[in-house]
């Protein structure tokens, strides 16, 4: 018993380190970890989809799919998991931490690009380094795919409309022959630059376990 | 008083415009401050004449002698009330106009300064001249007149989204730091007026209660003086919304702690049970102004569901409804602002989503223009009310008190931030603590509820009047001033001037969904979880009673994207598509960059595009000139209940220019987002069109026969829109793919055939485009979704 808690203390402190989240914020992840994955090891794509508030979603395969997407474990490799163990969903889950009060300006800046990069990879499905007019049409559609026949019409509209607004920020001197490949990822965070994406991309993280139902605050 | 203005008309030609302003200003500052005077003076007696000549004219008959008819009478009597008060307004509105001539003058002094200072000259000369200085602070005209229009401008454009995210601080910061000043003010004071050594001085009166009161007037941050200096520095929308935000929820507590302390301030003593009462009071006044505010809001929203026939009388349901729902508040002594905020607020997004393009115009000139005058108007009646007094100046409250309010906000912010920080995500700085506390304003509220103190009750009153005016002067003027000097030296972050683009708007619906899913993934409830909660109640019952037809189901992307195309079409038009390209778009970039290479066609000098040959654009060109000509005819006479929108009305010169411009339109249509030529199914296009159809008011789809300029909307028997149709499909034929194109035409299935399943999505295009007619005056503004006053110069 003792062995045991030394050992996944120990693997607690490996993941901080890796991840940057807390040994609680950690304990807690885990829990929800085993509830997903029914107390196995790794967790599949059928467990995620069980979720029921997930139903609602109108993006929830792209959300499921960056959790099996090997570029986001940041460790350059392509292509996608099968199963996914409890580190590389914590991976997952450390783009969302938001930025503290000591967080220097390097570090806000190497956020928001981490942060982009795996909006970045949600969009580009093929991973051909760009997104591509049909990629940036399905991400419109499928964000109006609960909308109904208006939604998949104006979605089209929408997605060129976007696809010509990021061209012409970028590129802004194209000849009529010129033909413009697809956004990479330095235009793609040229225009989202506005959004301040390490201010806006985050959510709480429990530093307390909320089955004890204490006052689940964030410490971070 | 000819030969004062005489005396000092400005000369013209060797002055700078600079100081030919200031010349007009003073020529205006005299003119007002004489003829008030006169027309208080003459009124008792032309009123005493009146009488007497009314008496005489009953009780006379044939003994009177006959006098010779009066050619020219003066009676000011009748008109005096509303003749003084267009004055008034004549005079805030004409200051207004001066200040922007000076430039320099109007960049190191806010507005707010200003009117103050040219409301002491006013009551200056008033004073000069005799007479008696009008109440023009009145607390009835001030709380039912002057306030609402400003409270209601800042609620109906409050930005949501931020307000929301940040709501927990703001209440903070609106209900414990009020609370905190006010005790820590009225009980300091308390301490201070005691403990005067050996003389005696009125201090000693000054009891415990009325400190208390004093406090609690004294200690809210005013929202007509933060509005009036925050627009000006254009800090970051975080400060902006925290600051503003706050001082619009603390009039809850104001008005809590205001009856409670003015209640027992008489009997001299509160006990708990009243201050629990108290307590209960404040969430019953919150609440129930709220609860007041959204129920005026819904009923709002719900009537403006049925204005499609009456366009003309939209504004009027905005206004009148948040005015009531105002009053409603008032009547319970329940907040009225909070009533006010939550009436624009509920019911701002389902009024938009029925009323016109142009009703929708109105409303925000209106209410920016009556904004503008009650400001303006608020700052002079402060000068004026200043001279007219009356004073009790007493070194030490006085200083104490200035002294006081600073230091209990700086307090009050600085311990709140640590509070608070613990529970935010994005932390509040050092700078951005500096900046609250020092943008906590007074102003005329405080004023007004010192006016409203009876003096049998509050001996102190005039002492109490004369200190606020002080701490109001102060920050006004001290804090107002340095507020924005001190922005630029600590580099605090200023407000993003970009336009809000499609990606952005794309990428922030994506992102709400995705830390929806993430929230839920982790499995705890969190803020992105209710929010997507109330966003489905909303769009699956809400929306379907509040909002007129097909526009219930829109998503608010798709409703942003047909904003921004109105937007560009507009601009498109206004440019004349012909000279100068757009500023949104100073590209070469057009749609065929973007779309991806086909093989090479059968005929080798086919593009994308198909380019018209020159004499099918000739005929095109004729055949729009016809219609212009025939939609000329075709005028209604203009009356009151049909606002008909024909931008042809004026002069056939107007006529020739728009035509040219339309037909470059066509042209240059091909490159621009809002479409080429004619696929019969984008909604796009037909709003894209110059809808100058003065038929479009009514609901009627339009008729067969009338060929109109809408040439992909008419009907199959129309020969102009079959020859076209023709056109395309021909080229079409060319290129059988299967694969769709987006904005590209696509193959019509046959002669009729895209016209035919396109009935429902014409209604709705009609209906879209009926609301549409575009209108002018808009397109030099910025996005809508802003707060930002029209009145300001745009001067970044």
């Amino acid at each position: 018993m003792g062995a045991k808690q030394t050992r996944s203390a120990q693997k607690y402190q490996d993941l901080t380190d890796k991840t940057g989240f807390s040994p609680e914020q950690i304990k807690n992840l885990h829990k929800r970890f085993q509830q997903l994955s029914d107390n196995e090891e790794t967790i599949s794509r059928e467990n995620l989809e069980k979720i029921p508030a997930l139903a609602n979603n109108p993006i929830r395969k792209q959300i499921i799919d960056a959790f099996f997407d090997k570029r986001n474990q940041h460790q350059n490799e392509v292509g996608a998991f099968q199963e996914i163990g409890f580190e590389q969903f914590l991976m997952v889950m450390s783009h969302f931490r938001p930025p503290t009060l000591k967080t220097t300006e390097e570090e806000r800046e190497a956020m928001r690009k981490e942060k982009l990069r795996f909006l970045f990879n949600m969009h580009d499905t093929d991973n051909d380094g760009t997104i591509t007019l049909e990629e940036y049409r399905k991400v419109v559609e499928e964000l109006l795919s609960k909308s109904g026949a208006i939604g998949l019409e104006a979605a089209k509209a929408i997605a060129d409309a976007a696809m010509l607004e990021v061209a012409s920020t970028n590129v802004p001197h194209m000849a009529p022959d010129d033909f413009y490949e697809g956004i990479t990822f330095e235009h793609f965070e040229q225009i989202l630059k506005g959004l301040e994406m390490e201010s806006r991309m985050h959510i709480r993280f429990l530093d307390v376990d909320t089955m004890t139902m204490r006052c689940g605050k964030s410490k971070s | 008083m000819p030969s004062r203005t005489g005396s000092h008309s400005p000369a013209g030609f060797g002055k700078s415009l600079p100081e030919r302003g200031l010349l007009l200003l003073m020529v205006l500052v005299f003119l007002e401050g004489s003829v008030l005077p006169l027309g208080a003076a003459s009124s008792p007696d032309t009123s005493h004449q009146t009488n007497l000549g009314d008496h005489q004219g009953t009780h006379t008959g044939p003994n009177s002698t006959k006098k010779p008819f009066p050619v020219l009478a003066v009676e000011y009597d009748r008109v005096q009330i509303p003749f003084e008060i267009s004055l008034w307004v004549l005079l805030a509105s004409l200051m207004k106009l001066g200040f922007h001539l000076i430039p320099r003058l109007s960049s190191i002094v806010p507005e707010s300064c200003l009117l103050i200072v040219v409301g002491l000259l006013v009551g200056g000369l008033i004073k000069l001249a005799g007479e008696e200085v009008p109440p023009v602070l009145d607390s009835r005209l001030f709380f039912l007149c002057l306030l609402p229009p400003i409270i209601l401008d800042a609620g109906y454009f409050l930005p949501i989204r931020p307000f929301m995210e940040n709501l927990g601080t703001i209440l903070m910061f609106a209900v414990v730091g009020t609370l905190w000043n006010a005790f820590f003010i009225g009980g300091v004071l308390y301490g201070v007026a005691q403990i005067q050594p050996a003389n005696p001085s009125d201090l000693h009166q000054l009891e415990l209660l009325p400190c208390l009161l004093f406090g609690s007037i004294i200690s809210a941050v005013d929202p007509v003086a933060v509005l009036a200096v925050f627009e000006e520095i254009h800090i970051n929308e975080l400060l902006h919304i925290l600051v503003f935000g706050e001082s619009l929820l603390n009039d809850a507590v104001t008005v809590v702690l205001y009856h409670l302390f003015e209640e027992y301030a008489g009997v001299g003593t509160v006990t708990l049970l009243d201050g629990v009462l108290g307590v209960i009071s404040f969430f019953v006044v919150a609440l129930g102004g709220v609860l007041v505010g959204a129920i005026y809001g819904i009923l709002a929203a719900f009537t403006s569901r049925f204005t499609s026939h009456t366009r003309v009388i939209e504004p009027l349901f905005v206004f009148v409804y948040s005015y009531m729902a105002y009053l409603s508040a008032e009547i319970f002594h329940l907040s009225g602002i909070m009533a006010l905020i939550a009436c624009g607020a509920v019911m701002r997004p389902y009024v938009e989503a029925n009323i016109s393009h142009k009703s929708h115009t109105t409303i925000k000139y209106f209410l920016k223009m009556w904004s503008s005058v009650s400001e303006t108007l608020i700052f002079i009646f402060l000068g004026v009310a200043t001279v007219d007094g009356p004073h009790a100046w007493n070194w030490t409250f006085v200083t104490v008190t200035v002294i006081l309010c600073l230091v209990a906000r700086v307090i009050g912010v600085v311990g709140l931030t640590y509070v608070i920080n613990k529970f935010r995500i994005v932390k509040l700085t050092t700078k951005d603590q500096f900046i609250i506390a020092y943008g906590g304003l007074r102003g005329a509220i405080a004023f007004s509820l010192g006016f409203l103190l009876n003096q049998d009750h509050f001996p102190m009153r005039k002492m109490f009047l004369t200190a606020i005016i002080t701490v109001i002067f102060f920050t006004v003027f001290v804090q107002g001033m340095t507020i924005k000097p001190l922005v630029e030296l600590l580099a605090v972050k200023k407000k993003q001037e970009a336009k809000r683009s499609i990606n952005e708007e794309i990428h922030t619906q994506f992102l709400d969904h995705l830390l929806t899913g993430i929230e839920d993934i982790c499995g705890h409830y969190g803020h992105h979880h209710w929010k997507d909660k109330l966003n489905r109640f909303n769009k699956k019952y809400v929306k379907k009673c509040l909002i007129a037809g097909e526009r219930s189901k829109e998503p608010q992307l798709i409703a942003f994207y047909h904003k921004m195309e109105m937007k560009q079409a507009i601009e498109l038009v206004e440019s004349g598509g012909g000279v100068k390209l757009p500023s949104a778009m100073p590209s070469t970039v057009s749609m065929q960059n973007i779309q991806p290479k086909k093989p090479p066609p059968a005929k080798p000098v086919e593009r994308v595009l198909p380019q018209l040959p020159k004499g099918r654009e000739e005929e095109i060109r004729k055949i729009l000139r016809s219609n212009l000509q025939r939609t000329r005819q075709r005028l209604r006479s203009y009356n009151r209940h049909t606002l008909v929108a024909d931008p042809y009305e004026d002069g056939f010169s107007d006529l020739l220019i728009k035509k040219q411009r339309m037909v470059e339109l066509e042209k240059k249509m091909s490159n621009y987002l809002t479409v080429p030529a004619a696929p019969p199914d984008s909604p796009t296009m037909c709003r894209a069109r110059l809808a100058s159809d003065p038929q479009a008011y009514s609901m009627k789809p339009v008729s067969d026969s009338v060929p109109t300029i809408q040439v992909d909307l008419a009907s199959p028997q129309s020969p102009d829109s079959v020859n076209l149709l023709d056109e395309f499909r021909h080229a079409g034929q060319q290129q059988p793919e299967v694969e769709d194109q987006g904005l590209m035409m696509k193959p019509p299935s046959g002669p009729s055939g895209p016209n035919k399943p396109r009935e429902a999505d014409e209604a709705r295009d009609q209906q879209k485009l009926m609301r549409c007619l575009s209108d002018p005056g808009p397109s030099a503004d910025e996005d809508e979704d802003e707060p930002e006053k029209i009145k300001k110069k745009k001067s970044h």
